[in-house]
């Protein structure tokens, strides 16, 4: 179909399907441009926002679902999915943690969450409980005084309209691929960061964010910039277990970092990962991407992944400014019948320019997981360097793990080094710890953290020890 | 305290052990010499419990328990050690996690709670003093880039952390320099009570001026051919083994 006609008739749809009442506080199922109309007015954004996200729309129907990765998976009706809803009123949610799931509540205690964080976490409704406010005033202030702005997507747009124009779309364009056009034209959630020259940010904005945004959106976009000299460690997820009725989660992350600045974004993501056939499980689709646009500039992603029934995500950096720096180190864990596709992509493109990937990959049960990564060295990046381990460690013998390094190397000055080991879980390191006196269980953890090690020192402190925890009730009867 | 009797074992359907029989009574120290591949790393790892063994007859008594009954991690706790021939490396984790979780998981079993930090590491500092071990040992990751001296003084520090009633050290002596082994001996030689028992596995006469057993045994093609007193050892020193293989054929 000629694109002309394609164009009409979904401006017919969208007169057609413009009746939606304004008031309501969801739409039907489907997608067209009146769906976005809604969700861009709901928002109260500017018309180039709206714009951009018709932009983004049209690209998408030209578009087809990415089929390579190393996962299968049926094919996802995008009419039947609702792309805008309303956050639930507090008399629709719990009132205290009595109503909460007690099997919930127990994993937030093996987890060894705060007991105050647990009723946020567990959707309760928040003033119910304690008082959220003070702490939520208490960061803002400290954030306003240095100058950080720190807010949803949705209040950037409509308050910090130069800012968010400047920068949105330009690290991952509208339609850098399937997921990340669908996110483009139907975003609802997400959080937006600046950092203004010189400042570094007083403070981990994981603290507040975990308080504040517990309820993850299905179609989230964050924005991150670093202005030169600024810093920034942003923590996304949280190690308790995430239920969500919405299946497929498509988000993407934009980080740009000026020269001399640093943005350290970690994530510990514990989706649901379906019941033991892996039905009912969140399907993640993310694009993340750092755009090292400065001299010098640096982004370290580091993050650990356990739940999601299928995961598809490679965080990447484009290290554009002269001896910048990307760095991915990771921990993905699977167990049941997840399917994980990670990895991540290094392009070089200035002089001088390092990265530093470490994967560790641990699979159990009759999981199967992938690690995928392009190390891309342009023909400018001169004296490039990159190192990369992949180390993956299997669970039993009903388990997989692959690797995929790809390698382009545009400049004979560049140096790649690449390691690769998979193992077994040894049984002798099992029959060492329990001829101490250490159970099987406990064995396996204390190996596979030890195996983790390299990734969980980059965490912020807090969320290593919170980390290993998580790992241990991932692999919870994985062996015996 | 150890019972072993009339023991067959075999590995992939090849017979290593063929009718083994020893016992140790608690207060005494035994050390089982023999050629290699006679079975002596076998034998003490199918009392640890270690998987791949395949027991055909026999039965072993651990201080009147039967040990096939027994997890891997139960023996350990009723108070077996093996020490290790060769000492497993685990990376990333810390030589004083181990320590720790082992003594932990041993004292829940006797209904012990946890044992204090402070005393914990006061206990720890004063083991590797012993052993020779600098302290930064503890925070290395378990016999990652050990020297082969310092793996088996790790592996008498844990024993001497756990206390075990049965330690069957496997070639401790192996790999160690002289002053070393006099280190290793008197570890060894400090755990030695009435109420305790060693099982040391060695090629060497030397490590018997250490630590004198009061039965040697000759272990050749899965059978103990002969037992003895320290003497034996000596002999054995002196002459091999083929006249023990000749007697026991006679
Ligand atoms: N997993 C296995 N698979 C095949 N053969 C095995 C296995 N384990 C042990 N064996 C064999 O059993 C025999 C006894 O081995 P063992 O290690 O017990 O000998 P050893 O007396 O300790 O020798 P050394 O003095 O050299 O340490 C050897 O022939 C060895 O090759
Ligand atoms: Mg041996």
């Amino acid at each position: 179909m000629a694109s002309e006609e394609m164009e009409q008739l979904v401006r017919r749809e969208y007169k057609q399907g413009f009746v939606t009442d304004i008031e309501s506080d969801t739409v039907p199922p489907g997608l067209n441009e009146s769906t976005i109309a809604f969700i861009s007015q709901k928002k109260g954004e500017p018309q180039w926002m709206l714009e951009w996200r018709l932009e983004a729309y049209h690209q998408w129907l030209k578009m087809t679902p990415p089929s390579w990765a190393h996962l299968d998976y049926p094919p996802i009706d995008y009419q039947a999915i609702s792309y805008f809803s309303a956050p639930k009123k507090p008399e629709d949610r719990p009132q205290s943690l009595d109503e909460v799931d007690p099997k919930l509540l127990e994993t937030y205690e093996k987890l060894g969450i705060p007991l105050h964080e647990r009723a946020a976490l567990a959707g309760v409704a928040v003033d119910a409980v304690f008082d959220s406010v003070s702490v939520t005033t208490t960061f803002k202030e400290k954030l306003h005084e240095a100058g950080v702005i720190f807010c949803s997507i949705s209040e950037a747009i409509r308050e910090y309209p130069e800012l968010v124009r400047q920068y949105l779309g330009t690290v991952v364009p509208q339609a850098d691929n399937y997921f990340a056009a669908l996110n483009s034209a139907v975003f609802t959630d997400g959080s937006f960061v600046y950092v203004p020259e010189g400042v570094k940010c007083p403070m981990e904005l994981s603290t507040y964010f975990r308080i504040n945004a517990a309820n993850t959106g299905q179609f989230e976009r964050t924005l991150i910039v670093c202005d030169k000299q600024a810093q920034v460690s942003y923590l996304e997820g949280c190690t308790a277990p995430m239920r969500d009725e919405n299946q497929l989660h498509a988000a993407v992350v934009e980080l740009v970092a000026l020269d001399d600045a640093y943005i350290k974004y970690s994530t510990v993501q514990n989706w649901y990962p379906g019941d033991e056939d892996g039905k009912g499980g969140i399907y993640n689709f993310v694009t993340k991407r750092g755009d090292c646009r400065g001299d010098r500039s640096r982004i370290s992603w580091t993050q650990v992944e356990t739940g999601s029934a299928i995961t598809w995500k490679y965080p990447s950096c484009m290290l554009r400014g002269k001896e910048s720096i990307g760095e991915f180190y990771s921990v993905a864990v699977t167990n049941g019948r997840q399917q994980a596709d990670t990895g991540t992509k290094m392009i070089h493109i200035g002089e001088g320019t390092r990265s530093t990937i470490v994967a560790k990959g641990i699979a159990a049960g009759r999981s199967d997981q992938s690690y995928r990564g392009l190390v891309k060295i342009g023909p400018r990046a001169k004296g490039a360097r990159n190192y990369t381990q992949c180390d993956s460690l299997l669970i039993g013998d009903q388990c997989g793990a692959h690797t995929f390094p790809y390698q382009e190397i545009g400049n004979s000055t560049a140096t790649v080094e690449h390691e690769a080991t998979t193992s077994k879980i040894a049984d002798d390191q099992l029959f060492y710890c329990r001829a101490r006196g250490i159970d099987e269980e406990d064995a396996v953890s204390m190996i596979v953290n030890g195996f983790c090690k390299d990734v969980f020192q980059e965490l912020p402190m807090e969320f290593a020890v919170e980390a290993e925890a998580l790992l241990n009730v991932t692999l919870e009867g994985s062996v015996g | 305290m150890l019972e072993v009797k009339d023991l067959h074992v075999t590995v992939e359907d090849k017979a290593i052990l063929n009718g083994l029989n020893l016992t140790i009574n608690a207060g005494e120290v035994h050390a089982i010499m023999g050629p290699n591949g006679a079975g002596k790393s076998t034998l003490s790892a199918v009392i640890a419990g270690k998987d791949g063994y395949e027991v055909t007859q026999g039965t072993i008594l651990f201080e009147g328990q039967d040990i096939f009954e027994m997890e891997i991690e139960e023996r350990a706790r009723a108070g077996l050690l093996l020490g290790f021939q060769y000492p497993i490396e685990i990376p990333g984790v810390k030589n004083i996690y181990l320590l720790k979780a082992a003594l932990n998981a041993q004292r829940a079993a006797r209904g012990e709670g946890e044992i204090p930090a402070p005393e914990f590491m006061k206990l720890v500092r004063e083991k590797s003093a012993e052993m020779k071990m600098d302290p930064s040992f503890l925070q290395r990751a378990v016999n990652e880039g050990f020297s082969g001296g310092e793996k088996k003084r790790n592996e008498i520090l844990q024993m001497l952390v756990l206390q075990p009633k049965l330690a069957m050290l496997d070639e401790i002596d192996s790999g160690l320099d002289i002053d070393a082994m006099k280190v290793v001996a008197s570890g060894v030689n400090s755990l030695r009570s009435a109420d305790r028992a060693i099982l040391l596995v060695t090629h060497y006469q030397r490590l018997l001026n250490h630590i004198e057993p009061d039965r040697v045994h000759v272990l050749v093609d899965g059978r103990i051919v002969k037992s003895g007193d320290k003497e034996l050892a000596l002999e054995l020193e002196a002459r091999g083994y083929d006249w023990v293989l000749e007697e026991s054929a006679a």
